[in-house]
């Protein structure tokens, strides 16, 4: 299969400090993978550098083989979708703010949307489910209906790649599992790349194929591979400096992380710590 | 959905298009003259040479024409500079870029840039000095992380404190000639002689629309934040230079022309938003068109409220914005 997103030796610095530094790795047509690590280690810095807002130091990043500094924005766009952490809210429609994934489309002079732009804005509303929430203002409707609506929007892109930037931040569990069981079923049916930053690390663990670990300390990737390999009570000790205990989720088989308390710690009690 | 928002917008116009040729009709039978609305046709087609025709035509026309060129400007104006900042309380005066055109115009005047390159050189100079400030606001502000932010109001107030302050002392610093010039020239009057300017003013201002049709999807995504609009493909650092060029361009011209105009900028997009949506694409020109009949309306008021005597039409706008102003702040939230 061949690669959607290929990362190449990245490296990016932030006023003298090192932020990203040799970062490599690449997904393939319906892989879901996380980026996790720890607060401020750059994972939506990553973000921004794969979507052209910030420029990296060095090393390259190809879409569908072609480098993304030889495509304009306009052509970034209908490779690469984002949902972004925290859309600002404005009071437009939920169809507006839908039907504004066709901009990359539209033709030069171009000043309506076409029928079929329209139609790709409802077909993908009804599979986010707020088809009924259309003549909405977006402004007025809850958090998780605003972040299905981002999703609505990134999808009528037509995107090769799904980018997300902790989609499920802010959200109660209903629509944390809601947003993650849609977005595993569309890499399925759309044969979508999907790479999203995580900060919970069992839903990672639950909904990822792979998972990228970010380590702060150097800006380097720390591990990549399977949830299996990569979270580990070690890696999570030594990325993120706290003890964890790792045990299998008895339905799914996938690695689940448990926190433990100072106070459970000290007593050392518990003969498996 | 299509067909519906085409007759909704249809419709918009159309009421907008009314709105601005009954008040202009308006304008054109208001005055000292006691002109009747049923006499204009037969004085137009039969009084050609008679006293009533040359009100008509040389007197209140032009003054009209001004008054929706610079309406127009300025509202769009405020539209484009309130998509941009995301925020409803920008606008030409309070960012401080008519303040700027005023000095640059001062300048122009004090050191007789008129004299030497022509009448284009009050325009010229407003725009100079607009561009300067808009360029200031934002670079002292581009570092703020909330761009919605009122420093950059507060910043554009400050500056607008400082070329005034600058005018002044051009003013204490002049020759009488300049001092009477300067003053009857920030009075800010649609009541210009020169046919130059307000052919500049109407064409300059239907230029200005046009060119900002160009950027109308890009303001739209602009209005999810800078990011967002990136990632639908907006070339941002590009759009913004456009767009402040424009902006400048419109205010210079009309703070030259015109004089200072308070918060015209500020009221008409306001409720164009409320009516028309926030879609750029209607936007633009129900902003231009309710800009332009809203301050020949205010010119009428201007011109009868103290009849035979006149008030500047920016003490009306001034009154009404300022008020309006307030009451947009007062409310609990300012989105856009």
């Amino acid at each position: 299969m061949s690669q959607i997103l290929f990362i190449d030796n990245l490296s990016f610095k932030y006023h003298e400090k090192t932020v990203l530094k040799n970062i490599s790795f690449s997904t393939d047509p319906g892989e879901f993978v996380s980026i996790i690590g720890p607060n401020g280690c750059g994972k939506t810095t990553l973000i921004k550098i794969i979507s052209k807002i910030n420029k990296p130091e060095k090393g390259n990043i190809y879409i569908n083989g072609k480098n993304i500094q030889t495509l304009s924005n306009k052509q970034l766009a209908r490779h690469i979708a984002v949902v972004m952490q925290s859309s600002e809210p404005v009071s437009m429609s939920v169809e507006e703010y839908v039907l504004l994934g066709r901009l990359p489309f539209l033709k030069k002079y171009q000043f309506f949307e076409s029928a079929r732009d329209i139609a790709l804005a409802h077909n993908y509303m009804a599979l986010t489910g707020i088809l009924k929430l259309a003549h909405a203002p977006i402004n007025k409707i809850s958090g998780g209906e605003r972040q299905l609506a981002a999703i609505a929007r990134a999808l009528t892109q037509e995107p090769l790649l799904l980018i997300l930037d902790e989609p499920t931040s802010h959200l109660d569990i209903t629509h944390q599992i809601q947003i993650l069981e849609l977005i595993s079923s569309l890499k399925k049916e759309l044969s979508l790349s999907v790479l999203i930053v995580l900060h919970d690390l069992n839903l990672a663990a639950e909904y990822s194929d792979r998972l990228v670990l970010l380590n702060g300390k150097n800006g380097k990737i720390y591990k990549t591979g399977t949830c299996d390999q990569v979270l580990s009570e070690k890696s999570i000790q030594e990325v993120y400096n706290a003890r964890v205990l790792i045990r299998k989720n008895p339905v799914s088989k996938k690695p689940c992380v448990f926190l433990v308390s100072q106070n459970a710690l000290d007593k050392k009690e518990n003969p498996v710590l | 959905m299509k067909p519906n928002r085409i007759k909704r917008w249809s419709v918009i116009l159309i009421i907008l298009i009314a709105l601005v040729t009954l008040v202009s009709l308006l304008a054109l039978c208001t005055g000292s003259a006691g002109i009747l609305l049923k006499d204009i046709p037969h004085i137009l087609f039969y009084g050609k040479g008679t006293s009533d025709y040359s009100i008509l035509l040389d007197i209140r026309l032009p003054r009209i024409i001004l008054g929706l060129s610079i309406g127009g400007a300025l509202s769009l104006a405020g539209v484009l500079l309130q998509g941009m900042f995301k925020n409803p309380l920008v606008e030409p005066y309070t960012l401080g870029i008519s303040g700027g055109a005023s000095l640059g115009v001062c300048i122009n005047i004090v050191f007789n840039f008129y004299g030497k390159i022509g009448i284009i050189a009050y325009p010229l100079s407003g725009f100079s000095g607009a561009s300067l400030v808009i360029f200031l606001v934002y670079y002292l502000n581009n570092n703020t992380k909330d761009i919605k932010s009122n420093r950059m109001l507060l910043t554009g107030v400050m500056i607008s404190y400082v070329a005034s302050s600058l005018v002044m002392l051009l003013m204490a610093v002049s020759k009488t000639d300049d001092l009477q010039n300067i003053v009857l020239w920030i009075m800010g009057s649609l009541d210009e002689p020169n046919t130059i300017l307000i052919k500049m003013a109407l064409f300059g201002s239907l230029a200005g629309l046009a060119g900002s049709y160009f950027f109308c999807f890009d303001l739209n995504a602009l209005l999810l934040g800078e990011d967002e609009a990136a990632n639908l493909g907006v070339n941002t650092t590009r759009t913004k230079k456009f767009l402040f060029i424009i902006a400048s361009f419109l205010t210079g011209l009309s703070v030259s022309v015109a004089g200072i105009i308070m918060f015209a900028g500020l009221i008409v997009p306001h409720f164009m938003r409320m009516i028309a949506g926030p879609d750029h694409r209607i936007l633009l020109i129900s902003s231009f068109l309710a800009g332009a009949a809203f301050l020949v309306l205010c010119d009428v008021i201007a011109r009868v409220i103290i009849s035979p005597l006149e008030l500047p039409v920016g003490v009306i706008t001034g009154i009404i914005g300022g008020v309006i102003f307030i009451w947009v702040l007062s409310r609990k939230q300012v989105t856009l």
